[in-house]
């Protein structure tokens, strides 16, 4: 019962954080660079998805599509205005940049959406179902699937498409890219694009288990980036992987050993997994060819 | 979160200097003021609690005024926000004293906040009025000269009733506890346990759990393979809410007692309708029968807040019936002292005259040994029905 209930908990909430950190992935093979308004974008798209689909009244599919595309907006607006003019000019100020931009909007969230946390009710959330003896959510069940179905699509996008390798290319040598013909600028802003809206999709997906307020995101922004490097940041089933691990560590302390100890336990072994393994599960040494 | 909260809030700061400035440029309307500070949770999670403190200290200082203010002079009150953190909570007690030079502070619904701020009021002679904030240590400081108030809950006085309801009520032969880890899980972990010493009665374990956890399965197990019949829980609203919706999962139906922490927002929204089953200690509750008093001021509240239409509008009516009434001593404190001097302050408050306040009627309140208005006679019980908290009757 104990472990059971353990492994369906840590599962669930591990493909959050995979699912969160594969839009660190993202960003960081097209462009070298990731957004650490990456928790921020989360909570963006709950509070979109919690703002079109329940205080607007709008049908969920049209809030969900609605809530994805400004998320991805707001990708775009923190590769121009955050990244770009660091990134280009060789600095490593968009790392202060991203994370001042997500403090930014998360005030920004608190002033216009407000300050009390609310719910995101969805009728995937609310009759448990059994499952081996523990209960869940059917929503519970969903969030792994999509975490994985993503990574997958990631994985065979980028290595089987022609558009999917030209954003590769770019990451290798950006101006072998260029003189190929692949307009780099455009390719590294879709990858932003697209990380910040896989981020609302995990955001929307996470709200109706928890609840919606502008701080939601700061923790798993934090958790995905370490289950990002853990994983190996190069590799999106390595990312997807190491989420689920993470989450497994997690619950399993905390069945095992109590709650004490689940942040101490956890983070440990992400520090020893690094050690052991410094490219993380699944990811690539860089080797930088002269 | 840490790292977070430490990067500055660049508005908020700019606004902060710009208010200082204009009070600044007008010194003739500050000097015609007696000036009192609230130092609490403006922004963030609790921000609606700060909400309710000023709201019940500005309807407080309404009646005072209209009657001609203290010692000849009107209120004012200047708000601060600690964003639930100790150190901005620190900073603000210092500059509303030296720089504004408020004749008093009120503090908000973090315990850590108003721990940081006590040795502060202490060493600078300002008496500092807990309005919200449970801790036990705020008031029994141990300094040889306390200068710290309160007009709330306090801790172990709760984890007594805690203890005593859930044996009355629930006949509990072996209790969990579920807490928030911070200072304030803490501080009731530690009551808690005492509570059940003196009862001589075991308990199933204790299980802490974090602010933003999803999930809280994996410890409601734990406890419940430990034969828990009854949950001491001891979180604020949201993470509250995470304990009844990991308690649906389970399918596990254990009654729930529980501080005050559900009662600060919308618990019945964020948990659904098996927030119900949550029984909560209170100190005050606008719903029921009230007294002329009560109805005075929430008919006040309502004119002065257009956007108070319901009860359910005046959810932590904790910390509008505790602020209105802390507010009301110190002034008759500072009355009776007949001077905003510290020690003169201090000494006042043992030798209030009798005031009839919101919660009850204050007859000697404080003593030299007791710093605390409200005893745990003064607590009641009660849940959330739709939006609305009401007393449990029994």
């Amino acid at each position: 019962m104990l472990l059971i209930s353990a492994i369906v908990s840590g599962l669930a909430v591990g493909s959050m954080y995979g699912l969160i950190a594969l839009g660190f992935h993202t960003t960081y093979v097209v462009s070298n660079t990731v957004n650490f308004a990456q928790g921020s974008a989360v909570m963006l798209g709950a509070v979109l998805g919690y703002t079109f689909g329940v205080r607007f009244g709008l049908p969920i599919p049209l809030a969900v599509a609605l809530s994805l595309l400004l998320c991805a907006l707001f990708g775009l607006v923190v590769e121009r205005a955050l990244v770009r003019p660091f990134a280009e000019r060789g600095s490593n100020g968009w790392l202060m940049a991203t994370v001042a931009g997500g403090i930014v909007l998360d005030n920004v969230v608190l002033f216009t959406f407000g300050k009390e946390p609310r719910a995101f009710p969805s009728f995937l959330a609310q009759k448990p179902i059994e499952l081996f003896g523990a209960g869940v959510f059917p929503l519970q069940l969903i969030i792994p699937v999509v975490g994985i179905g993503i990574a997958i699509a990631l994985q065979l996008a980028f290595h089987r498409t022609r558009h999917g390798k030209a954003l590769l290319a770019v990451m290798q040598n950006k101006d072998a890219a260029r003189l190929m013909g692949i307009n780099v600028r455009v390719a590294i802003a879709f990858s932003f694009a697209l990380s910040t809206a896989l981020a609302g999709l995990a955001g929307m997906l996470i709200a109706p288990l928890f609840s919606v307020h502008s701080e939601m995101g700061t923790l798993f922004g934090i958790k995905a980036f370490a289950v990002a490097i853990l994983g190996g940041i190069t590799s999106a089933s390595g990312v997807v992987l190491a989420g689920l691990l993470y989450g497994l560590i997690e619950a399993l302390v905390t069945a095992y050993a109590g709650s004490t100890y689940t942040q101490i336990v956890a983070f440990t072994v992400v520090i020893l997994a690094l050690a052991t393994m410094p490219n993380g599960i699944l990811g690539r040494a860089a080797t930088n060819k002269v | 979160m840490t790292a977070r909260t430490c990067l500055p809030h660049l508005t908020r700061r700019l606004l902060l200097t710009a208010t200082a400035a204009t009070i600044l440029a007008a010194p003739a309307l500050a000097q015609d003021t007696l000036k009192l500070g609230l130092v609490a949770a403006m922004s963030g999670q609790s921000a609606k609690s700060g909400e309710a403190i000023v709201r019940g200290l500005s309807i407080a200082i309404d009646e005072i005024n209209a009657k001609g203010g203290v010692l000849g002079k009107k209120l004012e009150l200047l708000v601060r926000d600690d964003e639930s953190n100790p150190a901005k909570g620190a900073v603000a007690a210092r500059e509303l004293v030296q720089r504004e030079k408020v004749a008093g502070l009120f503090g908000g619904l973090d315990t850590p906040v108003s721990i940081a701020i006590v040795p502060f009021a202490n060493q600078n002679k300002v008496p500092f009025m807990g309005v919200w904030a449970a801790g036990t240590p705020i008031t029994r400081n141990g300094a040889a000269e306390n200068y710290v108030f309160r007009v709330s809950a306090v801790d172990v006085l709760v984890d007594k009733a805690l203890v005593d309801y859930a044996m009355k009520k629930y006949a509990t032969k072996k209790p969990g506890m579920i807490l928030i880890n911070n200072p304030w899980g803490e501080s009731n972990e530690k009551g808690l346990k005492e509570a059940l010493a003196e009862k001589n009665m075991p308990y199933a374990g204790i299980e802490k759990f974090q602010d933003a956890d999803v999930d809280v399965v994996p410890q409601l197990t734990r406890l419940k393979e430990a034969g828990a019949d009854v949950l001491f829980m001891v979180a604020n609203v949201a993470p509250s809410s995470q304990v009844v919706k990991s308690l649906d999962r389970m399918g596990w139906n254990v009654p729930i007692v529980s501080h005050w922490g559900p009662a600060g927002g919308r618990f019945s929204e964020l948990a659904g309708p098996s927030s119900q089953r949550v029984h909560f200690i209170q100190t005050f509750s606008f719903s029921g029968k009230l007294s002329p008093k009560a109805e005075g001021v929430l008919a006040a509240l309502k004119k002065k807040y257009p956007e108070i239409k319901g009860l359910a509008d005046v959810t932590p009516a904790v910390g509008i019936a505790n602020a209105y009434d802390a507010m009301n001593l110190m002034t008759l404190a500072i009355a009776k002292a007949g001077s905003t001097e510290g020690p003169k302050v201090r000494e006042a408050f043992y030798a209030l005259p009798k005031y009839e306040g919101l919660i009850k009627t204050y007859d000697k309140p404080f003593t030299p040994t007791n710093h605390d208005a409200l005893t745990s006679d003064d607590y009641i019980f009660t849940y959330f029905k739709e939006g609305e908290i009401l007393p449990l009757t029994n």
